[in-house]
C-alpha cells in the first residue's frame, strides 16, 4: 500500500529579549545555575507577573513578517502541572486568544517547486526552568535560569508531506526569525527547537491517522532523522495488522531512536483558565504600523531582487539569503568588488562557505571580512591575479595574512601580463619540449594541455591564462 | 495610650507626650499580656519594631514624621516581610521566612510606622471564622467563646483588644469587612486595583484585595493614604491618582442618597442584626441623607458564584507551595510523586485541601464551560446589578454579616453555612467596588457592623459616610471590658 505521510510542526522560537517576559531577570545564556532567577522566576508567594513590551512587539513582527493576523487582544493563560522544574506549577502561556493567528509561509522544495503551509497561530509564553539529572546522584538538580525566558510557539497546520518538507518549513521559519531579529536561532543552546506531530494514512484517504508526537528535535538533521523513523514505525504497526496509539515520544539523538514518553490517557489535563494576574495585550493599528516600519527585508523579497538585480539563480540567490547575515555579507562583498555579482556569488557560497565549515565559524566570525574579499575578487576581474592564484590569496587571508593587495605584493602573486616575459616562458618550454611538439604537430590537439601546465608551473601561476593560450596555440602551429 | 486612635497617638507623638519607644513598648507589653487570651498574632517582631521606633524618633526629633511615623501597626500574616516569618496562617509556610517585602510593606516602612508582628488568619485566607489557622481559632475580644470572623480574624481581634491601634487585612469574599464587623471595628476593601497585590500571598488573584482595619473611619483614610498607589509590579493595580483620603471626611451627608437593596433584608438576616442596621440609616436620615429601596436581583448567584471563582483561581496560585523549594516539604520522599503528594496533603489544611480540589474539578476538560465559564458570566451579571443601581444612588447600605459572632466551633462541620457568613461581603470583591463595615451597635452584647458599598474608586465617599456616623455615634469607641 502507498503511504501519506502528514506533519505538523510547532516551533519554539526563544525570543531575543533582554529580560524575560514576566519579569526583570536577564536571559543571558550559560550563567552559573540559579543566579538569573529572581523572585518572580522563582514564584515566590505573592509574587506577579509584568508582561515585557518587547516580546508583544516581537511577537508582532513575526505575525507581519508571516502574513498573519496579529490579534487585537489576546490573553495569556495558566497551563497548570506539576514539574520541578516549573516553579509557580503553571506555565503562563495563551490558549483561546494567541496574539498571533492564521498566516501562510511558502516553501521551496528539493525539485525547485514552491509548496505553501498554513500557519495555525503563534502565542507567547514563559518557558520552564531545567532539571539537571547528572551530576546529582540519586537527586535532580534545578537550574531556573531559563525559567521565564520568553518563547513564541509557532503551530503550523498539518500541511507537510515529508521530512524533508518538513524540515524545509523548518529552516524557513529560523531564516524568518533570525531576518527580523527576535531569535538568534542558535538550536544548540536551545533557542530554535521543534515538536513535530506526524501520522500516516493511506494515500487517498480523506481522515488523518492517529498522531504521535515528537518531542526534543534540536537540530534540523535530528528533525528528518525523527520524522522518517517515526514513519516507518507507523507503517510497521499497521502493516503489521496494529494500530497506532496517540502519544508523545522523545527522541534520542545518541541511539537515533524515539521512545515513548506518555500515552494520551495519561497526558495532563492542563486546566487552561485565563490568568487573573495579567491584563489582556490589547495591540491597535497604530502599534502595528509602527513595528510594520521597523521589519527589514524579508527572504523572499531579498531572494527575489538577488536574482532581478544580480542575474543570480534561483539556486544561488536562495542560498546566499538563507541567512540575514549571509546576505549582507554578499551584498558587501559585491559593492566591494565594482559589481561582480556572479563571482561574489561563487566565491560566498563556494570558499569561503566551506571553509567556515571546516573551521566551524559563523559568518560574522570570518577571518576574512566582506570588504577583504570584495576587495580580492576586484582583482580577479582586473586581472591581477587569476582565479587560481586567488584560492592561495584566499588562504593567506584567512591565515590573517593582511588584505588581498598585501598579500598579492609580499607573496608576489602579481598576475603576469607582460606578453615579452611570457613569451619568454613559452619559447623555452618549446625548445626544451620537441618531442611533445612534434605530436601536437602530428594532431595529437591533447598535447596542448600538457604545454599550458607546463608554462604555468614555470610562471609560478602566475601568468595570465589567457595570453598564455593565445601565444602557444600561435608559435606551436610553427 | 493604647486606647487613642490612630489619629491621636500620631498627634501625640508629634507633640512629644510619649515617645514612639514607649509607645511600641506599651503595646508589645499589652500583646505579652492578653494576646494569649484572644491568638491574635502568629509572630510578634519586638526586636525589628524597637528599632523601628528608635529610627521614628529620631525622625520626629527632626521634625521629618509623617502621620504614621512611629505609629505601631500589626500586618496581616499574608504579606510577605522580608526577615520576618510569613506563614499565611499554614502549616506550609511554617518555616518561610521572605527575601522580600511587600509593596504594601514597603509603603508603610517608608512611612516610618512600626510593625508590632504578624496577626493570625485562616489558612491561606479561606475562612470565615479563623478556625482554619495552622496556629489556633482566634478568639472573639468581646466573648472568648466566639469567633472573630475570618479570614482577617486576628487583625480584627487585635485592634479591639487595643493590641495594637491598627492593622491590615485582605479581602476576598469579607475577610476585612466581616471580621470587621463581629469584632465592632472599622474595615474597608478598597476597589480591586486600588491597592498593590505585590507580596501579598495569593488566594483568588481577581478577588484579593487589601485595605485598613481600624477603629475609626478616620484612621482608615490615613491608612489608605498609605496603602493605595499604582504598582508597577502589579499589573491589576490601576494607575491613577491617589487622593488624600482624610480632605473630605467632614463633608455634609445633606443630599446623599443610599440605596438599600431588599435583597439584604430577607430571609436569612437575624432580625436583631437587621433592627441596628435600620436604626443606623436612620441616623442618616437625621445627617440629611435620603433613602430608597433598590433590588440587586442576582445577589443570590454570590455565593455560589464566588466558590467556583475563587476555589479555581486558588487551585492554581496555590500549586507553587509543592515542597521543591520553600516551605513545608514531607520527610523522606521515595519518588517526586511522593513528595508532592506528601508535602500538599500535610502541608495543607482541610478547608484548603477542600478548595483546591473544588477549583481544579471546576477547571478540569469537560467542566469547564458548565463551572468556571459560568461562573464569570455569573459574575457579569452581578457587576451589572450594580451599575444599574449607582445610576440611582450614591452608596448602598446593609448589614455587613448576617448575624453576630457565632461560637467558636458552631459551624467548622458545616462548610455550606459557614460560606453564608458572606452572603452580603462577596458580591462587592465579584464586582470589584469598595466595601466598609462600620460598627452600628450591639446584639447581645456582641457588635453589629453596618456595611457600605461604593462605586468604583469612591473610597474617600465611603469614608466620608462612615466618619460623619462616626461623628454621631460612640459605637467605635467602645471596648471589650477585659481589654480595655
Amino acid at each position: 500500500m502507498e503511504w501519506e505521510v502528514v506533519i505538523g510542526l510547532e516551533i519554539h522560537a526563544q525570543l531575543a529579549t533582554k529580560s524575560k517576559i514576566f519579569s526583570g531577570a536577564s536571559t543571558a545564556y550559560g550563567a552559573e545555575p540559579n543566579t538569573q532567577a529572581c523572585t518572580v522566576d522563582l514564584g515566590l508567594p505573592g509574587v506577579l507577573p509584568v508582561l515585557n513590551h518587547e516580546a508583544v512587539q516581537m511577537a508582532i513582527k513575526f505575525g507581519l513578517a508571516t502574513n498573519s493576523a496579529v490579534a487585537p487582544r489576546s490573553i495569556f493563560a495558566r497551563k497548570n502541572y506539576f514539574y520541578p522544574d516549573l516553579p509557580k506549577g503553571y506555565q503562563i502561556s495563551q490558549m483561546d486568544l494567541p496574539i498571533v493567528g492564521e498566516g501562510k509561509l511558502d516553501i521551496r522544495l528539493e525539485d525547485g517547486s514552491v509548496k505553501t503551509v498554513g500557519i495555525t497561530r503563534a502565542h507567547l509564553e514563559e518557558d520552564a526552568g531545567k532539571s539537571l539529572h547528572e551530576d546529582f546522584q540519586g537527586m535532580t538538580g534545578i537550574d531556573l535560569n531559563r525559567a521565564g525566558t520568553p518563547l513564541l510557539e509557532i503551530v503550523s497546520e498539518p500541511d507537510m508531506r515529508s521530512a524533508k518538507e518538513a524540515v524545509a518549513y523548518m529552516k524557513k521559519i529560523h531564516s524568518i526569525v533570525t531576518y527580523i531579529d527576535i531569535c538568534d536561532g542558535n538550536m544548540q543552546e536551545g533557542s530554535f527547537r521543534c515538536d513535530a506531530n506526524v501520522s500516516v494514512r493511506p494515500k487517498g484517504q480523506e481522515e488523518l491517522g492517529t498522531r504521535s508526537e515528537l518531542k526534543n528535535l534540536n537540530s534540523f538533521r535530528f528533525v528528518e532523522r525523527a520524522i522518517n523513523l517515526e514513519v516507518q514505525r507507523q507503517i510497521e504497526i499497521i502493516e503489521d495488522g496494529g494500530k497506532v496509539v496517540q502519544e508523545t515520544r522523545l527522541y534520542d539523538a545518541d541511539k537515533n531512536e524515539t521512545r515513548s514518553m506518555r500515552s494520551k490517557e495519561e497526558a495532563n489535563d492542563y486546566r487552561y483558565f485565563p490568568d487573573p494576574d495579567l491584563l489582556p495585550v490589547e495591540i491597535d493599528q497604530e502599534t502595528i504600523e509602527a513595528v510594520r516600519a521597523t521589519l527589514p527585508e524579508l527572504p523572499d523579497a531579498k531572494q527575489q531582487r538577488f536574482t532581478s538585480e544580480f542575474g543570480l539563480s534561483d539556486y544561488d540567490a536562495e542560498v546566499l539569503t538563507s541567512s540575514r547575515q549571509m546576505a549582507d555579507y554578499f551584498e558587501t562583498v559585491v559593492k566591494a568588488s565594482g559589481g561582480e555579482a556572479k563571482l561574489s556569488a561563487n566565491w560566498v557560497s563556494g570558499d569561503l562557505t566551506g571553509s567556515l565549515n571546516k573551521d566551524s565559524k559563523d559568518i560574522d566570525e570570518s577571518p576574512v571580512s566582506a570588504a577583504m574579499l570584495g576587495g580580492m575578487i576586484k582583482r580577479i576581474a582586473d586581472n591581477t591575479i587569476s582565479g587560481k592564484i586567488a584560492k592561495q590569496v584566499f588562504e593567506a587571508m584567512w591565515q590573517g595574512e593582511g588584505d588581498a593587495d598585501a598579500v598579492i605584493e609580499s607573496k608576489g602573486l602579481k598576475q603576469v601580463t607582460d606578453s615579452g616575459a611570457i613569451e619568454k616562458i613559452v619559447d623555452e618550454i618549446i625548445a626544451n619540449n620537441q618531442a611533445q611538439v612534434e605530436q601536437y604537430r602530428s594532431g595529437k590537439d591533447k598535447v596542448f594541455g600538457f604545454f599550458v601546465g607546463q608554462v604555468m608551473k614555470a610562471s609560478q601561476g602566475k601568468a595570465n591564462p589567457a595570453q598564455v593560450n593565445q601565444m602557444l596555440k600561435e608559435k606551436l602551429k610553427g | 495610650m493604647h486606647n487613642k486612635t490612630l489619629s491621636e497617638l500620631s498627634a501625640a507623638l508629634k507633640a512629644g507626650e510619649f515617645s514612639s519607644t514607649e509607645l511600641t513598648q506599651r503595646y508589645l507589653s499589652r500583646i505579652a499580656e492578653f494576646d494569649s487570651q484572644i491568638n491574635a498574632y502568629i509572630t510578634v517582631s519586638e526586636k525589628q519594631a524597637l528599632a523601628a521606633a528608635r529610627a521614628a524618633d529620631v525622625q520626629i526629633a527632626a521634625g521629618t514624621a509623617g502621620p504614621l511615623t512611629g505609629i505601631p501597626l500589626a500586618q496581616k500574616d499574608i504579606f510577605c516581610t522580608q526577615g520576618v516569618k510569613t506563614s499565611c496562617g499554614s502549616k506550609m509556610l511554617d518555616n518561610f521566612i521572605s527575601p522580600y517585602n511587600a509593596t504594601v510593606i514597603e509603603h508603610f516602612n517608608q512611612a516610618g510606622s512600626v510593625m508590632l508582628g504578624k496577626t493570625n488568619m485562616d489558612e491561606f485566607a479561606m475562612g470565615s471564622s479563623n478556625e482554619t489557622s495552622f496556629y489556633g481559632a482566634v478568639k472573639n475580644p468581646w466573648n472568648t467563646d466566639k469567633v472573630p470572623g475570618g479570614s482577617s480574624g486576628g487583625s480584627a481581634a487585635a485592634v479591639a483588644a487595643r493590641l495594637a491601634p491598627a492593622s491590615t487585612g485582605t479581602d476576598t469574599g469579607g475577610s476585612i469587612r466581616q471580621p470587621a464587623s463581629l469584632c465592632g471595628i472599622t474595615g474597608l476593601k478598597p476597589t480591586y486595583g486600588r491597592v498593590s497585590r505585590y507580596g501579598m500571598i495569593a488566594f483568588a488573584s481577581s478577588l484579593d484585595q487589601a485595605g485598613p482595619m481600624t477603629r475609626t473611619a478616620e484612621d482608615a483614610a490615613l491608612m489608605l493614604n498609605c496603602m493605595a498607589g499604582f504598582d508597577q509590579r502589579d499589573s491589576t493595580s490601576v494607575e491613577r491618582e491617589v487622593p488624600d483620603y482624610t480632605a473630605n471626611l467632614s463633608d455634609s451627608l445633606e443630599g446623599l442618597t443610599i440605596g438599600l437593596p431588599k435583597e439584604y433584608f430577607g430571609e436569612g438576616l437575624d432580625a436583631s442584626v437587621g433592627k441596628a442596621v435600620e436604626d443606623a440609616i436612620a441616623e442618616y436620615k437625621k445627617l440629611g441623607a435620603t433613602v430608597k429601596e433598590i433590588s440587586l436581583p442576582n445577589t443570590h448567584l454570590a455565593v455560589p458564584t464566588y466558590y467556583v471563582v475563587a476555589p479555581a483561581e486558588c487551585s492554581s496560585n496555590l500549586s507553587r507551595f509543592d515542597g521543591v523549594r520553600f516551605g513545608y516539604r514531607c520527610d523522606d520522599p521515595v519518588d517526586l510523586e511522593d513528595l508532592y503528594k506528601r508535602s500538599r496533603g500535610e502541608g495543607f489544611g482541610s478547608e484548603v485541601k477542600r478548595r483546591i480540589m473544588i477549583g481544579a474539578y471546576a477547571l478540569s476538560a469537560g467542566y469547564y464551560d458548565a463551572y468556571y465559564i459560568k461562573a464569570q458570566q455569573m459574575r457579569q451579571l452581578i457587576s451589572d446589578d450594580f451599575k444599574r443601581a449607582f445610576e440611582e444612588v450614591d452608596v448602598i447600605m446593609g448589614p455587613t454579616a448576617p448575624e453576630t459572632a457565632f461560637g467558636i466551633g458552631d459551624k467548622s462541620d458545616d462548610p455550606i453555612t459557614m460560606y453564608l457568613s458572606d452572603i452580603y461581603t462577596i458580591a462587592a470583591n465579584l464586582a470589584g467596588l469598595p466595601g466598609m463595615s462600620v460598627p452600628a451597635g450591639f446584639v447581645n452584647d456582641m457588635p453589629v457592623g453596618l456595611q457600605i458599598i461604593g462605586n468604583y474608586f469612591d473610597e474617600a465617599r465611603l469614608l466620608n459616610v462612615a466618619h460623619r456616623y462616626q461623628q454621631v455615634t460612640d459605637w467605635h469607641q467602645r471596648a471589650p471590658a477585659q481589654f480595655k
